[in-house]
């Protein structure tokens, strides 16, 4: 009896601030959906009288060109999920399937670096980016990903030390050099590693506001977070039926890789707070 | 060194050379030139003048920079302890054997995926003092207690009202808790079904087992997710810039250190000056960092070890 009690508690808990967790997504999509008028109505309706469709082909309009922020968004994305996946993988390998003297010492200077925080090298990396000619361009977007996240090396480090060492020693000793180890044995073992770094990148950068913010000067260059913020302020953020249309189209890509990846998602989450 | 080992030498250092490069160009070399503008005029458009200690004697008399230091500290210390309780919280109610745990999860879990672009916009309609979703929820409330009050209590209008600004980014932020419950979740998953079988058997109360046997075993998990918060929370910039459409909020109320940097940086063109206040949030962030971990020290609890 009391732990039928207890668990309607537990369930009338979780469906309050469940309610209020979803309210917002409902907000933005009601609002979306509503007359320019019906959004300035006061007290607010709740639901628009007709679900008005077509603000969201106006507010890809409005946002001016939708389709090539779009384009930046995912050509970024792919370059910034294959660079990080290959070289953090070849770093962690470095870094957890070799013994080589002063390796745990270097590996403490790469944890080091995650404690940096963005704006100390933003100014020297813009000046750094002015000197290569690259500010105006995408390139200071995706090419430090080639270059290994220290985040992701420290992640796959985790899975590659889970490998027995004698499945390495065996190969050695049948003449295989490291970089087919790597390759062809290491890397196919921990697929579901990588596919986390993958989504977890791709999530990273299809979120990123301030790089873009900074490096990006040619709107044809925007990616669609910048886009987005461009519509805001040019509208002076009243056309709140077309901010919330494009806010939905920004959310939807990233919830639908969610929901087709979600196992693998949550369990790199866990790993990440756990080891 | 014998032959085997420096052959292992080439092949490790070979593997991380992506990394060494990266190292070298986009964190080595950007800390140290950092340190270097931060004593000289820099606009970027001229070569650095060297002006020694100016911007760090600046930075003591500047007004702005310190209502930003103290809106930034302001906020994480309402925001992390509040996130955590939550996280921490959410996290146990889905940890109880009732039905549509998974469905609950990934409700808790959504927001945070949210891309900040749209958080911060979907949030400033929500926070509009008008016409927002939270004003409309807090109507009857509010109502109901200025006429307990005997005194009307008008629902603030969050963004544009000085002293609520700062709250309204932290609920902003509580919306997204969904990633520390994930991990949080994770932690409760590991304590040993028989420490509560044991501590049930001692006749103690549910209050009892969350404070002897759920909190030092979910140590390690709250320090490591506040240590994130602090690293974090201390950088903020993104959402309290485009919930202000690119300002610092009424009478600078949601003016934070990152935001102060990057408009010295790209709005006055003041990189030296904005390089002084970069390195002065590394050094608070890594005080603030070694002070949670001097108290880990004596509270987290690492079973078996």
């Amino acid at each position: 009896m009391n732990s039928k009690i207890s668990r309607t508690l537990v369930w009338i808990a979780l469906l309050t601030v469940g309610t209020l967790f979803l309210l917002p997504f409902g907000w933005m999509v009601s609002t979306s959906l509503k007359p320019l008028a019906e959004t300035m109505s006061v007290p607010p309706r709740w639901l628009p009288s007709s679900p008005q469709w077509h603000n969201y082909p106006d507010a890809m309009k409005a946002m001016g060109p939708f389709w090539i922020y779009a384009r930046n968004t995912l050509l970024l994305a792919t370059l910034n999920v294959v660079g990080t996946v290959l070289s953090s993988a070849l770093v962690a390998y470095g870094f957890s399937r070799i013994d080589w003297r002063g390796r745990d010492r270097v590996f403490f200077v790469l944890l080091m670096t995650m404690m940096i925080p963005f704006p100390v090298v933003m100014v020297p990396l813009y000046a750094l980016f002015r000197e290569l000619g690259w500010i105006g361009t995408l390139a200071p977007l995706w090419v430090p990903a080639f270059c290994a996240s220290a985040f992701h090396v420290f992640l796959l480090r985790q899975f590659f030390l889970t490998i027995p060492r004698e499945l390495s020693e065996a190969a050695r000793i049948d003449g295989c050099s490291e970089w087919r180890i790597f390759w062809q044995i290491i890397l196919p073992l921990t697929r579901p590693a990588l596919l986390t770094v993958a989504l977890f990148q791709f999530m990273a950068t299809w979120n990123d506001f301030l790089g873009p913010l900074i490096f990006l000067t040619r709107q044809a260059d925007f990616t669609l977070s910048l886009g987005l913020q461009a519509l805001q302020s040019q509208q002076g953020g009243t056309a709140w039926h077309h901010l919330m249309a494009a806010s939905t189209l920004v959310v939807l890509p990233v919830l639908a890789l969610f929901f087709l990846t979600q196992k693998s998602f949550l369990r790199g989450i866990s790993t990440t707070g756990l080891k | 060194m014998s032959p085997g080992e420096s052959t292992r030498l080439r092949q490790g250092l070979g593997f991380i050379l992506p990394w060494l490069v990266g190292f070298l160009f986009f964190s080595l070399y950007p800390l140290l030139a950092s340190l270097w503008f931060s004593l000289c005029d820099y606009s970027v458009l001229a070569s650095p003048v060297f002006i020694g200690t100016k911007n760090f004697t600046d930075m003591a008399t500047d007004p702005v920079f310190w209502q930003a230091l103290r809106n930034t500290l302001a906020f994480a210390f309402a925001a992390i302890p509040l996130g955590t309780s939550l996280a921490i919280g959410l996290a146990i109610l889905l940890n109880q054997p009732v039905r549509g745990r998974g469905f609950f999860r990934t409700v808790f879990f959504l927001p945070s995926l949210v891309p900040v672009i749209s958080l911060a916009i979907l949030w400033q309609w929500i926070l509009n003092g008008q016409m927002g979703l939270l004003n409309t929820l807090l109507h009857y409330p509010l109502e109901w207690v200025g006429h307990w009050l005997g005194t009307p209590c008008p629902p603030p209008d969050w963004l544009n009202d000085p002293h609520f600004a700062l709250w309204g980014l932290v609920f902003t932020g509580l919306w997204g808790t969904g990633h520390a419950m994930v991990i949080y979740l994770a932690g409760l998953q590991e304590i040993p079904a028989e420490l509560y079988e044991a501590a049930e058997l001692d006749g103690t109360n549910a209050w009892q087992r969350f404070r002897h046997v759920t909190l030092p075993m979910l140590s390690p998990v709250i320090f490591f997710n506040v240590i994130m918060g602090v690293i974090g929370t201390l950088q903020t910039f993104a959402v309290p810039f485009i919930l202000t459409n690119g300002g610092d909020g009424p009478g600078r109320s949601l003016l934070f250190v990152a935001t102060y940097i990057y408009q010295n940086a790209f709005s006055y063109w003041n990189m030296g000056y904005a390089c002084s206040l970069a390195l002065f949030l590394f050094l608070l962030i890594a005080l603030i960092t070694l002070w949670v971990v001097r108290i880990g020290e004596k509270r987290v609890h690492y079973a078996g070890r």
